[in-house]
């Protein structure tokens, strides 16, 4: 960790109109479930779709890239990342220090809020909120890793980005049930398994894949992450 | 003392070749490299700065390797082009992060001095979103000199500046080259280099076009033939007139134009010259012209000298 590195990223996500538009997923999440909270209908059924779905299958990994990409795109975009790398600082550190950053950003503004959704629609019963957000810590921690790495290595990281999280991870999962073996949403469900009362989470990945999987790709995001950063090229005005 | 040596260095970009076979040394004091929009000067010092790999050859600072070696950055002080400087931070924010980045021991000190330096200090509360043109380069120079490098190096320093901002910074510059520290600053504008630099490298289509002392590469630019576009009341007579002299080395009656086309072979001796000729023999100038003055034209004639 270097507290320079971890301050410019942190003010460069949060600072100003950033920092609202981050708060728009929490609250749209927040009033969603609080709307369904007062409807009458199966809750179970509503946690899952809401926590399930809606937050760990849409909201988390736009969130996720949002942050992610922001951590390092923005500085790689207009070139600023130059007073980061002119420095006798070893790349990593600058990799696990933004990394650090953003995993903490997506947790507050989005494990967190899962929580108090869970709880607003369906207090403790069965461990769904508590494992609804094991499974945002997880799942956010990866994406935090994986989309960072997207900045560093391609220009269209939000491109690349959105392309993995809704059409791999959505779409194609839905149609051909073997892309949910490489999905970090159904990772972070086979978390939630265990956490959860015995069948009210289901995962199309056994946890004994999915810890593996999701160590393997954190660490090996964050260590290609700082091998690529350590030889950026600056885009040539000439 | 610090010297980076590019050695047989070239860069290419897929098809295109940015830098062609250059090799030179930088060493104490000012250079100026020189050479028109295009020429390669960016990608050179994106390879003295460490962001941009030869494509063969070496670059080194003092022998070590500059590409992927983070340590060099103890001892280089770089001042990017572009402008973008994490606009949030006001500058004293900004110099201080970058005093802090560089493990300075007594980071806030450093900073203090590195924005007195540049005569900053009076805007340093302001954000540097807020900052014109020439206060972004001043508080870009103190973040690259905050920890007081042996070299420093700038991509197009004066782009943009106002004279007197122009002013001050050449005073900066000048100090720095006599405190011994190697500065290196790139232009395209050949009058920016000769004020400030006494040794030019100039670059010309990525190739290394001459070397040395100004006032022998400005002897170069101004020795070479000039041409020159005249338009009289009388051209043929006028062409008959000229050729005679020794300083007229061609002359061409171009119909369309309706105008000669002038080949003198040295600048000072024609400039005299032709309205002495026109004078005596009783013709009216209307148009002088010079038909290749833009620099990409002084440039090629110097890559060909």
């Amino acid at each position: 960790m270097n507290p320079t590195v971890a301050r410019l990223t942190l003010r460069g996500l949060l600072g100003r109109r950033r920092g609202l538009l981050l708060l728009v997923v929490p609250a749209l999440l927040l009033v969603v479930s609080a709307i369904a909270a007062g409807s009458s209908g199966d809750k179970h059924d509503l946690v899952v779709n809401i926590l399930g779905k809606l937050a760990l299958g849409t909201l988390l990994p736009i969130f996720g890239l949002v942050v992610g990409t922001g951590a390092i795109a923005t500085e790689i975009d207009d070139g600023s990342i130059v007073y980061l790398l002119a420095k006798p600082l070893p790349r990593w550190k600058i990799i696990t220090t933004k990394l650090t950053v953003a995993i903490g950003i997506t947790w507050a503004f989005s494990a967190l809020p899962v929580l108090l959704s869970g709880l607003l629609l369906y207090g403790t019963k069965e461990g769904l909120a508590l494992a609804y957000t094991v499974a945002a810590l997880v799942s956010g921690a990866a994406y935090s890793a994986l989309f960072l790495l997207l900045g560093v290595v391609t220009r269209h990281a939000v491109v690349a980005g959105l392309a993995y999280a809704l059409v791999w991870e959505s779409l194609i999962g839905n149609f051909a049930s073997g892309a949910k073996t490489l999905s970090v949403q159904q990772w972070g469900l086979a978390v939630a398994e265990t956490v959860a009362a015995e069948g009210s989470i289901t995962s199309a990945v056994s946890l004994g894949v999915a810890v593996p999987l999701l160590l393997v790709v954190a660490v090996a995001a964050t260590a290609l992450a700082s091998v690529r950063l350590g030889g950026l090229t600056l885009a040539s005005d000439e | 003392m610090a010297t980076i040596t590019i050695d047989k260095v070239s860069r290419w970009f897929g098809n295109v070749v940015a830098v062609n076979d250059v090799s030179m040394a930088i060493g104490p004091g000012i250079t100026g490299l020189l050479g028109p929009n295009g020429a390669g000067k960016s990608t050179l010092i994106h390879m003295m700065s460490g962001f941009l790999a030869p494509s063969t050859g070496t670059v080194t600072l003092d022998g070590a390797p500059i590409w992927r070696n983070q340590e060099v950055y103890r001892q280089i002080g770089l001042v990017p082009e572009r402008e973008s400087m994490y606009d949030y931070l006001t500058g004293w924010e900004f110099v201080l992060a970058n005093a802090e980045l560089h493990g300075l021991p007594h980071p806030g000190a450093a900073a203090r001095k590195a924005l007195a330096l540049v005569e900053m200090e009076y805007a340093q509360e302001r954000r540097t979103g807020t900052y014109s043109k020439g206060m972004k380069q001043r508080v870009k120079m103190a973040s690259a000199l905050v920890h007081d490098p042996a070299v420093l190096l700038l991509d197009e320093p004066f782009n943009g500046m106002d004279p007197r901002q122009r002013i001050q910074l050449m005073d900066l510059l000048r100090r720095f080259g006599s405190d011994g520290r190697t500065v290196l600053f790139s232009s395209h504008i050949l009058e920016e280099v000769e004020q400030l630099a006494r040794h030019i490298e100039v670059v010309v289509a990525g190739r290394h076009a001459a070397s040395g002392d100004f006032r022998k590469i400005r002897r170069l630019m101004t020795d070479r033939p000039h041409r020159y576009l005249v338009r009289s009341s009388d051209d043929r007579r006028l062409a008959a007139a000229l050729i005679a002299d020794g300083s007229t080395s061609g002359i061409e009656l171009d119909r369309q134009e309706q105008a000669l086309r002038v080949q003198a072979v040295n600048f000072q001796g024609f400039t005299t010259l032709l309205p002495k000729v026109a004078q005596r023999a009783g013709i009216r100038l209307y148009t002088v012209a010079p038909a290749d003055e833009s620099l990409e034209s002084v440039f090629s004639y110097l890559v060909s000298a």
